[in-house]
Parts: C-alpha cells; sequence; structure tokens
C-alpha cells in the first residue's frame, strides 16, 4: 500500500510513471492499463479489501432472499409484541421496558431487534441497499456531471469557462453536508418538479441527485485543471493541426488522459457519498423513514444507545467496512495507476 | 498586490451574491408546493399560512420575494415558526460554542496531522508507514458522528473519564470548558488526521527529492534542520491553504454532526434540530451564512497565499 | 524509388492534385506560383489586465509584417532567435493560430481567416512535424494509431490504414512490427521519424516543420535532415524548415529568411547566405556558430552583439535590430529600413548592408515584400562596408 521511496525518487522529466514503469520491466506494447492491473495484482490488502467490499455488496443485493428464506420477515414490519424463543426460554422482541432483543445469532433476529421490534439484520441488508444504491448512483452522476463540465471548461476557455468555473466555485462555498442538507431539506416535502419529471419528496432520487449535485465541485475543478494543461501539449495541437475537430480531440486525445485520475477519484467518490448520504439520513434530510438507510439505523441507535447499543454500533460497523474497503481499493488503485500521483479527493 | 485584493474582494462580493441568490432557489423557487406551507410547519392554521404568505411576498413577484427574504434574514427579522424564536439570537448564542469546537479541532488535527505526516513520510515504504497509512485510512472511513457517540457512550457514559456530553462556558470555568470539549475536539479531528496526514505525507515525500534540499544535505545540514527548515516549509503551504479552507468548512457544516451527537448547543446543532422539523428559516439562514463564512475565509486564504508565495501573485 | 502514390489510395477522391487545383479557382498551373505565401503578415497577441474584465493592455509583436512566399518543392529555411516570431508564423500558415493583419494563400485561395470547416480539405494537403519528440505524440496512444488519425479523420477506412501506416513506418526507416508499440518505447530521433511519418499520411503537398531537429543529439541531427531530403525527392513535398540554428538549415534549404523580432532581416538563396551575409544580424549568427578547428576559429573575425533581445511588446523604432548593432547610427534609430533587394534575388533590411560592393548597392531598389512601416530610404553607397567583418565560410 504505501509507495516504494525509490520509485518516487525516480523523478523523471515529463515521463509518465507508468512509461518508466514499462522501460523497467522492458514490457513492449504493453499499455498503462495491463500494467496497472498487474501492480494491483501485486497488491494482496487492496485487492482482499475490494474483494471485502463486492462481497458486501453482494450481501446486501441478497436481502430479499434473506428476509425471504431466513428471517421471514420484511424490513418495516413490527414485531412490537411478538415473542420469539431463544435457547429454550421464550423472549419478548420488544420487552416491556422497551428495550429491544440483543443479537441472538439465529435465522430470526439473527443481530437483534429495534425499538419497534423490526429485525435489525434484515433493516441492515435492505439499509444496505438503499444506501449503496443511493452512493453509487451519486457518484456515477457526479463523475458523468464532472467529465463533461472539466471538458467544456477546462478545452473551451473564453465565455463557456468562465460561466463554468463560476458555477462550480459558488457550489464549492457550500460545505458538503450544509449544502446537501439544504438541499434535501428543501426537496423533501414536497418534491420537486423539472419540466417533465416529478420526483415526489419521498423518492430516493432526492438524496442521489442531492449527494451528486453537492460533489461535482470537488471532481470537475481537478479535472478541469488537467484539461487546461493537456490543451497546451503539443500532441493535440497536432490533433488540431491534421482537422481534428474540438469535440474529437476532447474525447480522443485529452480524455483518455484523464481516465486514470477519473477512476481513482470515483472509488474515493463512491466511499464519500456513502458517508455523505448516511449523515444526511442521519440528520434526517437523506433518506427518509421508514425506508430504512444505513444513517437514519444509526440515528434510531444513537437516540437510545445506553440502553441497547447493538442499535447503533451494527449499522456504524457495516459502514465503516464499506467505506473502508472502498477506500482501500481506492488507494490500491491510485497506486496501480501511478504510483507517483498526488491525486486527492479535496474534503 | 493591491490590484490583486481589491479583485479579490470583489469577486469575494460577487460570489457571495450568487450564493444568496441559490439559497433563495433552493429554499423557495426549486421545490414543489407552496413555500409558504413549507415553512408554516406542521399542521398551520389557513391564517397562519396567509399571514406567511404576505410576510415572505410570496405572493409577488421572483424580485420582490429575493429582496424581501434577504432583508429579513441579514436584519435579524427571522423567526422560526415552530419555536417562535428568532433566529439570530439563537445564532448569536450558539456561536461561541461552535467556534470553540471549530478551533480547537482544528488546532488539534494540524498538529497531530504533521507529526503523522511527516513521520510517515521519513519512514516511508516501512511498517510505520503503512501503519500509520491504515490508521489514515480508518479514519477517514469513520462516520463522525458515530463515532463521537460511541466516544460519549462508552469513555464519557459508561466509564466516565470524561463527561456526557454538554458544554461549559468558558468564562464560567475554563478547566471544566477545556474537558468538556476534549472528546468532541477528537472525534473531529480524526476525520481530518487521517486526510491531513496523507497529504503531508505525498507533498513531503515530492519535496525530499527535490534539488535543493539535495542542496542543504550535502552542505552539511543535519537531518533534522533539513526537514524542518527546508522540506516541512514547502510541504506546509498546500497544507495551510487546505487548512484553511477546511477551518470554513468545519464550522460551517462539520460541526453540525458533533455538535448534535455531543449536545453542545451550537449553531449546527441548532441548524441540525431545525432540520430534523423541516424548519426552512433557520435552516435558510444558517446555510447563507455558512457559505457566506467560507466565501471570506476563501478569499482571506487566497489573499494570504498570494502575499507568502510571490511566484502567484500577478503582475 | 517507388512511387507512394500508387496503390489503393487511388480511390480516394481528393488525393488528386489536379482536383484540388481546380477548386483553388484558376490558380496557374504552370508550377511559377506559389505554393504558400504570407503576405505583410502581423500576428499580435493581446496581453490582458484589468479590474474586473480584462482589457487588452498590451500586444506582444510576435509577427510584425513579413511576406514570404514558398514555391512548390521547395525547401523555405526560416531562422531565428528564440522569440523572433518564427513559431509563430509556422503557426498561422497551419491556421493553429489566428492572425491580426495581413494574407496568408495556400495555392492562391487566401485562407487568412479559414475556419475549421474551410480548412478541411486543405489540412490533407499542409502538414506540421513538431519540435519536441516528448510531447508532440499522444504518450497513450500506440504508435500506428498515431499515425493512422490523419488517415481516420479524413475518411479513409480502418482496413486500409493499417497497411498504410506499415509502409510510412517503413519509409522513415522504423520497423513495421513496432506499430503497436508505445511512443516512450522509442528514442528521441526515432520518435521524430514517426512524427515525420505521421506528417507524410496524407501526402500532402507542404510540410511546415517547427524546429525538428533542436531536440535531438546532434548525430541524430544529421539522420534525420538526411531523410527529409529523401523524402522530398520521393514525395515531391515542399518545406518550411523553421530552425534556431544556421548550421542546421544549410543543407535542406533553397532559400533563407533570417528573422529578428517579428521582422525579416534578410532573405537570400542558401549557399549565399553563407558566403555574403548582406544583414549584420546574419553575421553574428553565422560568427556564432563553432568551428571545430581551434586555430580556424581563432583567425576568423567574430561579430558580437551585445544585450538581450528587447521585448516584443515594446519593439524599437527605426531598424528593430539597432540596439544591438555594433555599426548602428542615428539613421538606424529612426528610420526602419526597407527590404532592398540586391543581385541573385538577395533581399537585406539594413541602412549599412555588409558584403557589397558600392556599385551593387547603389542598384538596390525597394522590394515589394518591405514592410509597409519601412520607408524608402535605401542605404547610400557610402555609409556600405565591404569590411571583412562577418565573413561567413
Amino acid at each position: 500500500m504505501a509507495t516504494d521511496p525509490l520509485a518516487d525518487q525516480a523523478a523523471l522529466q515529463g515521463r509518465e510513471a507508468w512509461e518508466q514503469e514499462a522501460e523497467r520491466e522492458r514490457a513492449h506494447g504493453i499499455g498503462p492499463w495491463r500494467l496497472a492491473l498487474r501492480r494491483l495484482r501485486r497488491n494482496k490488502v487492496a485487492l482482499a479489501f475490494g474483494f471485502l467490499f463486492v462481497l458486501l455488496v453482494a450481501c446486501c443485493v441478497a436481502a430479499p432472499l434473506w428476509a425471504d428464506r431466513v428471517a421471514h420477515t420484511g424490513p418495516n414490519e413490527n414485531h412490537l409484541s411478538d415473542t420469539i424463543r431463544v435457547g429454550g426460554e421464550t423472549k419478548n422482541v420488544v420487552g416491556l421496558d422497551g428495550i429491544p432483543i440483543g443479537p441472538t445469532w439465529r435465522g430470526e433476529f439473527f443481530l437483534g431487534a429495534d425499538s419497534n421490534g423490526r429485525d435489525i439484520m434484515v433493516r441492515l441488508l435492505y439499509g444496505g441497499r438503499n444506501s449503496l444504491l443511493v452512493g453509487i448512483s451519486a457518484a456515477l452522476i457526479t463523475t458523468i456531471l464532472s467529465i463533461v463540465l472539466g471538458l467544456i471548461a477546462g478545452y473551451s476557455h473564453g465565455a463557456s469557462d468562465a460561466a463554468v468555473s463560476s458555477l462550480l466555485d459558488i457550489l464549492w462555498s457550500f460545505p458538503v453536508v450544509i449544502l446537501g442538507v439544504a438541499l434535501g431539506v428543501a426537496l423533501a416535502l414536497d418534491g420537486v418538479d423539472i419540466g417533465p419529471f416529478s420526483v415526489s419528496g419521498d423518492s430516493l432520487l432526492i438524496p442521489i441527485f442531492v449527494i451528486a449535485i453537492a460533489y461535482v465541485p470537488y471532481m470537475a475543478r481537478p479535472l478541469r485543471g488537467q484539461v487546461l494543461s493537456l490543451r497546451e501539449r503539443e500532441f493535440v495541437e497536432a490533433a488540431r493541426a491534421q482537422g481534428a475537430g474540438p469535440l474529437r480531440i476532447m474525447f480522443t486525445e485529452v480524455l483518455p488522459s484523464l481516465t486514470s485520475t477519473i477512476l481513482v477519484f470515483s472509488t474515493l467518490l463512491i466511499a464519500n457519498a456513502v458517508l455523505l448520504e448516511a449523515a444526511l439520513s442521519f440528520l434526517g434530510a437523506g433518506i427518509r423513514p421508514p425506508n430504512p438507510s444505513w444513517g437514519t439505523m444509526i440515528d434510531d441507535g444513537v437516540d437510545r444507545i445506553s440502553t441497547a447499543p447493538h442499535l447503533a454500533i451494527v449499522p456504524g460497523a457495516m459502514l465503516v467496512l464499506t467505506v473502508l474497503s472502498l477506500n482501500v481499493l481506492g488507494d490500491g488503485v491510485r497506486d496501480a495507476l501511478d504510483p507517483r500521483a498526488n491525486v486527492r479527493l479535496e474534503h | 498586490m493591491r490590484r490583486f485584493i481589491v479583485r479579490r474582494v470583489i469577486q469575494m462580493v460577487l460570489v457571495m451574491f450568487a450564493v444568496s441568490v441559490l439559497v433563495f432557489l433552493i429554499f423557495n423557487v426549486i421545490p414543489n408546493g407552496d413555500p409558504a406551507v413549507r415553512m408554516a410547519g406542521r399542521q398551520p392554521t389557513e391564517t397562519q399560512i396567509e399571514a406567511i404568505r404576505k410576510e415572505w411576498g410570496f405572493d409577488e413577484n421572483i424580485v420582490v420575494q429575493y429582496t424581501t427574504t434577504m432583508k429579513k434574514v441579514f436584519t435579524g427579522d427571522l423567526k422560526s415558526y415552530f419555536t417562535q424564536l428568532p433566529v439570530d439570537e439563537e445564532i448569536k448564542k450558539g456561536l461561541p460554542r461552535t467556534l470553540s469546537l471549530a478551533i480547537g479541532a482544528a488546532i488539534l488535527w494540524m498538529v497531530v496531522a504533521i507529526c503523522f505526516g511527516l513521520y510517515s513520510a521519513v519512514k516511508a515504504g516501512r511498517f510505520a508507514d503503512r501503519f500509520l497509512t491504515i490508521i489514515a485510512l480508518i479514519g477517514i472511513s469513520l462516520p463522525v458522528f458515530w463515532i463521537g457517540a460511541l466516544l460519549n457512550h462508552y469513555l464519557g457514559f459508561k466509564l466516565g473519564w470524561f463527561p456526557n456530553g454538554g458544554y461549559v462556558e468558558f468564562t464560567k470555568d475554563p478547566v471544566d470548558w477545556f474537558y468538556h470539549l476534549i472528546l468532541p475536539w477528537t472525534t473531529l479531528a480524526i476525520l481530518f488526521i487521517g486526510f491531513y496526514s496523507r497529504v503531508l505525507r505525498s507533498n513531503v515525500l515530492d519535496t525530499i527529492n527535490e534539488d535543493y534540499v539535495r542542496t542543504a544535505r550535502a552542505k552539511g545540514l543535519s537531518e533534522r534542520r533539513v526537514m524542518v527548515r527546508h522540506v516541512l516549509r514547502t510541504s506546509m503551504i498546500p497544507i495551510v491553504t487546505l487548512w484553511g479552507l477546511d477551518f470554513g468548512a468545519v464550522v460551517a457544516g462539520g460541526a453540525v454532526l458533533t455538535e448534535t451527537v455531543f449536545d453542545l448547543q451550537g449553531v449546527g446543532q441548532y441548524a441540525a434540530e431545525a432540520i430534523g422539523q423541516l424548519d426552512v428559516p433557520p435552516v435558510l439562514a444558517t446555510t447563507m451564512f455558512a457559505a457566506f463564512f467560507i466565501v471570506v475565509v476563501n478569499a482571506i486564504v487566497d489573499i494570504l497565499y498570494a502575499y507568502l508565495d510571490p511566484r502567484i501573485r500577478p503582475q | 524509388m517507388t512511387q507512394h502514390r500508387s496503390g489503393p489510395e487511388q480511390a480516394r477522391p481528393l488525393a488528386n492534385v489536379e482536383t484540388t487545383q481546380a477548386e483553388a479557382g484558376g490558380a496557374s498551373t504552370d508550377g511559377s506560383a506559389p505554393l504558400v505565401e504570407v503576405e505583410h503578415l502581423k500576428v499580435f497577441f493581446p496581453i490582458k489586465s484589468g479590474l474586473f474584465f480584462d482589457r487588452e493592455v498590451a500586444r506582444v509583436h510576435a509577427v510584425n509584417d513579413v511576406t514570404l512566399s514558398i514555391a512548390e518543392g521547395e525547401t523555405m529555411g526560416l531562422v531565428g532567435e528564440s522569440g523572433c516570431g518564427k513559431t509563430t508564423i509556422s503557426r498561422a500558415i497551419m491556421r493553429l493560430v489566428d492572425s491580426t493583419e495581413g494574407a496568408i494563400r495556400f495555392r492562391g485561395q487566401d485562407v487568412t481567416h479559414a475556419g475549421r470547416r474551410r480548412m478541411e480539405p486543405l489540412r490533407r494537403e499542409m502538414q506540421m512535424v513538431f519540435q519536441d519528440p516528448f510531447a508532440s505524440l499522444n504518450p497513450r496512444k500506440r504508435v500506428g494509431q498515431i499515425i493512422g488519425l490523419p488517415l481516420r479523420l479524413h475518411g479513409s477506412e480502418r482496413k486500409e490504414i493499417e497497411p498504410q501506416v506499415r509502409e510510412l513506418l517503413a519509409r522513415v526507416g522504423l520497423h513495421k512490427e513496432h506499430v503497436n508499440r508505445f511512443p516512450h518505447e522509442f528514442s528521441g530521433g526515432q520518435r521524430q521519424r514517426i512524427g515525420v511519418a505521421r506528417a507524410l499520411a496524407l501526402e500532402p503537398r507542404l510540410i511546415v516543420l517547427d524546429e525538428p531537429v533542436s531536440a535531438l543529439d546532434v548525430s541524430v541531427q544529421a539522420q534525420i535532415i538526411n531523410l527529409l531530403d529523401d523524402l522530398q525527392d520521393d514525395f515531391k513535398l515542399t518545406y518550411l524548415f523553421v530552425a534556431h540554428d544556421l548550421s542546421v538549415v544549410r543543407h535542406v534549404s533553397d532559400r533563407i529568411a533570417v528573422m529578428y523580432l517579428g521582422k525579416l532581416m534578410e532573405v537570400s538563396p542558401a549557399e549565399e547566405l553563407y558566403t555574403k551575409p548582406i544583414h549584420p544580424y546574419t553575421s553574428a549568427l553565422l560568427s556564432a556558430i563553432p568551428i571545430p578547428d581551434p586555430e580556424e576559429n581563432r583567425r576568423r573575425e567574430r561579430m558580437v552583439v551585445s544585450g538581450e533581445p528587447p521585448n516584443p511588446i515594446n519593439p524599437p523604432s527605426g531598424c528593430v535590430f539597432h540596439t544591438r548593432c555594433p555599426r548602428a547610427t542615428d539613421v538606424c534609430r529612426t528610420l526602419e529600413p526597407p527590404l532592398a533587394r540586391y543581385p541573385n534575388g538577395h533581399l537585406a533590411a539594413c541602412h549599412h548592408p555588409m558584403n557589397v560592393s558600392p556599385e551593387e548597392v547603389k542598384a538596390t531598389e525597394k522590394d515589394r515584400t518591405s514592410p509597409l512601416s519601412a520607408g524608402d530610404e535605401l542605404p547610400a553607397a557610402s555609409g556600405a562596408n565591404g569590411s571583412g567583418l562577418g565573413d561567413g565560410h
């Protein structure tokens, strides 16, 4: 995971790290992607965490399976007055003092119940679905928007650049949480009408849209910077001299050089988006109840932390594991693509 | 230089204007539904809604709405319809608490991040580096509100090492004030420590290989002197800028989560409660001020940066 | 030598020379019309500054009224120090940079302000080789893709491109099998060969070479120049060869133009520039060329100029070279010398020309390519100095 200090010292003029590496390995005709893959494969830790992430996603996707076959209950079903048999005893799902049952490590209520008698494990998996769906979709939208905006602003100069840059600057002035909160609150009650689309306040699209917008400046600005400098390179001039139009140059000459940055940022972006969703939901401005989400579960849990700590610990731990594995994977991807990179997602 | 400052300040004002328009749009224009109903909160009466509509000018054109909104926000004429309390009073009450949290956390994270980052860079590739990197990665993966709640519960409530949340005025009892803030500072700092130590590490690694550092070593300076005087100085510049920007972000936003968990009753928590209630006026005001604060801090940071680094000053 | 023109390329509609000439609207086909010419070309770059909005506060006079024409099949060398405007002219001709005043004509067609669409068919006929072998090839693309790009842009099918690209690689002296390698796997000289191959792909008429060998080792320079020479015969190319080193252009050029601070100092048939430099600046450039033999080096008389080139934002009055010229007098400070025509098509803009006899000085006329800002003051016979200063070799 940590970069090799010798590799760092190879400060050759203007040569990208993967070119140096290809030379070192006497690899002919191997492009940056194959080389990166090789490096990544050597990074066992990153691979392990990547696998963990995939595993977590798979579990969440399989939520209905668990709900149907194992727990026999849905994420929003209350079992306030139910009892279950645990180890020969019959216990109340939610005790008379209001304290719900802790983890039973059995099929039903595997991780216990919450104060409404809902199965935590089921909610965890469904909540994961929501959180991950929101996080990944938001990251995807941010990436696409950032590429488009970054290309337009960086390549066009003049008015388009000024317009896009000003917009990014303004968005940048809002801390992510504040912007997310503002948008979330504003749109939560009645939803929003954009032209032919009408989105209700409860829809998942709202947090997706909110989070995506909040993160656009964090990716678009670095991309724009890169495009600005790439634009001046001679091979871009050469393409112009051959008669290539601006659109073609943007996509076939400039974009390929951006792909490493994009890839690294996307991974980190998903991690941050999932965290932001949790934060927003925790505050009540994200995914709205009763839809489960790791954020809302933590919110419930924190309220009752003194009596039933498992309510907060479980979703939190899941969230941390997911985000951590994404971060480690992202770190590994960055190392693999460009060991000397100084790429960072600005907070 | 003066020209630059003037230009930057003008730019700042323009951005603030744009921000105010954006906030206005977010709260009063973009969403569906009747803004008066939205503001009035839960189960409002018809008269209440009408009163709000008149007060805010929702039956007039958009420009009038905008100017009314701005007037209300800046003259302190803003009131929450839930709590019936004036917004600016609440903000003023909460501000010193939020600032205590933010400044303390900022200092803490800066100091620790520098140590971690520098040490990590010096021992690059070895176990210490890898270990610190893992710690940093965990740090940036922890949700602030979750870890805060856990720390508060286990270290504060269960073990009693720290107070169980709450805030004590500095003027009343400085020691207690400090004592109560230790956990919140740590919580808020963890995330940033993780992030900054890695940025510092990579900056230091880049600088270490520069020619002028090699010259310094060749001159015979001790390794520590080289590190602190030459390497650290340069690596710090981008960090300082980032720090300035993040400080704004923390005061304006990150504190929201921490204050809530530790019950510090600062501006952040005020906003958080309003959010939970979907109470528009406080959220509107806090959003606006948060963004303004950041714009101002950005401008100050830019000017400071230009002052410190003569290279980027325009002609 | 195998004519590259035979083969499947004949199917391409625009490869035909005659068709394009007809498009040019009646340019003469007697071969004497210039392939490309610039007329009183000025390229100024604005310097913007301001409180709110950027206003133009000054201009960089990169190219300041230059008239040149290059005939078909000719090689024109364009020489000068950095900042003299030679690179800007090359970019202006390729329409990579907008000109401020004046005209650019390609085959008689005015292309001064031609936009991308109008330039499209012309791009097949004019190509460019760039200076930096490391920056002019996209590091993320394979060599085959890089060379094939112009072919793809102008409509060739992928099937046709592959064999053509391999052929081109062979033509420039590289291995056909390396078509799938990346630029970084080649040396600087090889990368320039790739650049040349790319420029040849569309079989252009004109190739503009912007300091194509400046970034290469001396031994490699000679190889590339020889390659360019060979290719010129085979492909019937016209070259505009921009360089800062007079020794480089000597063997390739038919004519050489010397520029300084955006203006032409001297235009001459190639060999004559070295044996009979008329402008003091040319002498100075020649003096700067090192001679390996130390005795000969000591023996020659050198013209040494002092100081640094002035700022192109505020060019000096009168003759732009007067601030550094050891022969400068009052008239040089006030009056811009016109480009005077000397025997043999040799032009020079100087009030005190060198290496010319008084008869030749008397017989000069102001050339039509003289800048509009220059006066009519031709050098006086007495002012001419045929002294030994600055003998070329």
